[in-house]
């Protein structure tokens, strides 16, 4: 099972599922990390964690640990 | 003219939202705290075509979910108060996440106009956008406005008004959720209906949150999702047939919604480019460049601070004593009473003083940071810090605050405003105070000098370490007892750069110095006269010092610090006296042994030489002049902090909390250094 936190940066994929509960979830949801969206992963920050990724058109960070839960297709 | 209109103002952060306000307003609004909450409240009166507009500034949200405090406040302010006209600000650019929140507003079932901002940014990265067809596909009226340029404007009041007196009509389109979905709303709203909680909600927009499972809701319209029985059904729906939970297929459905609308409404070009934001990100987060750029910057931050900070410092200080002296002396030849003399003198003038002395450095720190703020770059700074700030329990975005508290931890702890999640700034405005603040320089630098000649550096040094280990320690116990189970998550948008403007950053630094001398201000001048009194007087009248009610106090507390090492009534008072201001441990010291009138300045320019004598036959010793550097490191943090602390906090529990902590750590950590110092044979 692939997930966000697979890609390298540079590469992108499409959402499966997110795989987490309570406000996580409903978190990345709001801010458009939904089934069927397109992710561009742009790159990991200096001290190796969090990752930055393109979606829906904006700029978007989130930690390792959050990307691990966002299973690609 | 009729009654007047009330606007809410939302948006995503980062949607010009403060810049739109501020296009309506000017600098003429009133800001203020949501009702037991410490989320911000701006609201400014306008006049437009002779009628009066109330507008409210809700808090920037991504979405109007539970989960946050200021999504709560923005959501029930529009539902309870119910405003004429809910205002959403959309950002043309980034216009696919913004209209997610549109679609949430719009469902609320209130008028909603939109402002579609930043046209100029969103046709210099090609979109074509047809706000007509945006308009009709939505079902509320559409205005482009360019808000930094006060660009449409007018019009958009126009709209505003006609809305508000119904001479446009909005038919809001709803959301299309799919076949399943849209049974179960409608079997909801068939439950829903004679609730007699529900009346004020739209019936659509309530049944899609009960089905959300939204907790807050079914709290307030007392229903039981357990006794509703739609609950089996939605859990079949949900898990089985379509793969996912309700709510996220809720969600799905929206941007799907969005989608739509967008492909109709909108024309992109096909490839986008590397956008300039994009480009300046590959330098300044740059994997191996980022950490020295942040590094420069940072340093830039505090020399910017603090060489040009301290030049009108020194011109202020300066001026306040010239004054001092000059009233002084003309109150004398006046032949007012010596008390008088002395009230003005050395209690109003040198108080208000002590308070403006510090308005240059705050005002510095505060340009500073509004630019990194406003131009985006403090996103990054979390960016890049959110790894090492981690294994403390703490976000990347508590960084910033933490680092300020070098400086002052006045504006540090108003720093803390940034941090979205409620046990995060709890955290990190309770451990801040603990970086050692400029203020408390003058102590070490005394102290090392007298009683540690030669190893001055090395002494100072420690002490600043030993102040991060401590916030450390504390904020990592916080994380574990206080605040214990939630867990942060870490979910930022990096905003697009942008130039800061001087009116935007001003005001947005004006506000936050204002708010210092005021609230601040009042504090300390009042603390200064109690401090005044305290050392001039005793019951029988006027008095010197040594048989001041200020010395009767040190001999009563004297006795805590006897296990640390200096339990003399000089060092209490001064101590005490370090409340109202750390720099004054210094110069109630320096009055104390008895230097007289040069006092503070004197004792840190080096026309110390009887100061330090009389110091070194104080009973002081290397070992517990260490141990009084310690505690006053880590003791309880000046009253100004304290007032903001309660301010920021919205609680006077929280103010005393850090007040009794903070001393309860300084004495045992002081306590540690003596005792144990003392076996090992220092």
């Amino acid at each position: 099972m692939k997930t966000l936190k697979d890609l390298k940066p540079k590469e992108s994929g499409k959402i499966a599922v997110v795989k987490t509960t309570g406000p996580i979830k409903r978190r990345l949801m709001d801010m458009g990390v939904v089934r069927g969206t397109e992710v561009y992963v742009e790159k990991v920050a200096p001290l190796g964690d969090p990752i930055e990724v393109k979606i829906k058109g904006y700029n978007l960070t989130l930690r390792k640990s959050e990307a691990e839960k966002i299973i690609m297709e | 003219m009729s009654k007047s209109i009330t606007i809410a103002l939302a948006g995503n952060p980062n949607s010009g939202k403060t810049t739109l306000f501020n296009a309506f307003t000017g600098a003429r609004h009133s800001v203020g705290n949501w009702a037991g909450v410490t989320v911000e409240r701006k609201e400014g009166k306008i006049e437009h075509n002779n009628e009066q507009i109330n507008i409210v500034d809700l808090p920037g949200t991504y979405s109007l979910s539970p989960y946050s405090l200021e999504e709560v406040v923005a959501r029930n302010y529009i539902v309870d108060e119910s405003p004429d006209v809910v205002l959403n600000i959309v950002d043309a650019s980034n216009i696919e996440r913004n209209l997610y929140l549109s679609t949430q507003l719009i469902e609320l079932g209130k008028p909603v106009v939109i402002a579609l901002n930043m046209m100029d940014v969103a046709e210099k990265k090609g979109h074509k956008i047809d706000c007509k067809k945006l308009s009709e596909l939505l079902g509320v009226p559409v205005v482009p406005v360019i808000a930094a340029q006060k660009k449409g404007i007018q019009e958009l009041l126009n709209t505003i008004l006609e809305v508000a007196k119904g001479k446009i009509s909005c038919t809001p389109s709803d959301v299309d959720y799919g076949k399943e979905i849209e049974v179960k709303i409608k079997e909801t709203i068939e439950v829903l209906k004679d609730n007699i909680h529900a009346h004020k909600f739209n019936l659509r927009w309530l049944a899609l949150k009960v089905l959300e499972e939204d907790e807050v809701i079914l709290k307030t319209i007392k229903v039981d999702l357990s006794k509703l029985q739609l609950q089996e059904q939605i859990a079949v729906t949900s898990e089985i047939a379509l793969k996912d939970d309700l709510g996220s297929m809720i969600v799905s459905r929206k941007y799907t919604h969005i989608a739509k609308i967008i492909s109709k409404a909108i024309k992109k070009p096909k490839v986008a480019g590397l956008s300039t934001s994009d480009k300046v990100d590959k330098i300044l987060i740059n994997r191996w460049l980022g950490l020295p750029i942040f590094a420069a910057l940072m340093y830039m931050v505090f020399g910017f601070t603090f060489n040009i900070g301290n030049i009108f410092l020194d011109l202020i200080d300066g001026s306040f004593a010239a004054l001092g002296e000059m009233v002084g002396a003309s109150l004398e030849a006046a032949g007012t009473a010596e008390w008088l003399n002395s009230l003005i003198v050395d209690g109003i003038i040198s108080g208000i003083g002590g308070v403006l002395t510090f308005v240059p450095n705050i005002a510095f720190l505060f340009i500073a940071l509004g630019i990194l703020e406003d131009s985006g770059y403090m996103a990054r700074v979390a960016f890049i810090m959110d790894r090492a700030m981690r294994r403390v329990g703490l976000s990347g975005k508590a960084f910033i605050p933490m680092l300020m508290g070098f400086g002052c931890s006045v504006p540090a702890v108003m720093g803390t405003r940034t941090l979205e999640e409620e046990s995060d700034r709890l955290t990190t405005i309770l451990v801040t105070p603990f970086m050692s603040c400029g203020a408390r320089l003058p102590i070490y630098i005394l102290f090392a000098g007298v009683f540690f000649p030669g190893k001055e550096g090395v002494v100072v040094y420690s002490l600043y370490m030993l102040g991060i280990l401590v916030a450390v320690l504390a904020a990592l116990t916080f994380k574990k007892t206080l605040f214990k189970g939630e867990e942060v998550p870490f979910i930022m948008e990096l905003p697009p750069y942008r130039m800061p403007t001087i009116r935007g950053t001003g005001l947005h630094v004006w506000e936050k110095v204002k708010g210092y001398i005021l609230k601040a201000g009042t504090v300390i001048f009042a603390a200064s006269l109690i401090i005044w009194f305290l050392l001039g007087f005793n019951l029988s009248g006027v008095s010197e010092m040594p048989q001041s009610i200020g010395a009767s106090i040190g001999k009563v507390f004297a006795p805590i610090f006897t296990p640390l090492g200096f339990g003399n009534w000089q060092a209490t008072l001064a101590l005490i006296t370090g409340l109202l201001a750390k720099e004054a441990v210094v110069s109630s010291m320096a009055v104390i042994y008895g230097l007289g009138e040069t006092v503070g300045s004197a004792a840190v320019d080096g026309d110390v030489v009887g100061f330090i004598s009389t110091l070194k036959t104080s009973g002081f010793t290397q070992l517990s002049a260490y141990a009084f550097m310690v505690f006053t490191l880590l003791y309880t943090p000046c009253i100004a902090v304290v007032a903001v602390i309660k301010r920021e906090t919205n609680s006077w529990r929280w103010a005393g909390f850090s007040m009794v902590y903070q001393f309860v750590v300084a004495w045992v950590v002081a306590l540690l250094v003596y005792q144990v110092g003392g076996l090992l044979g220092f």
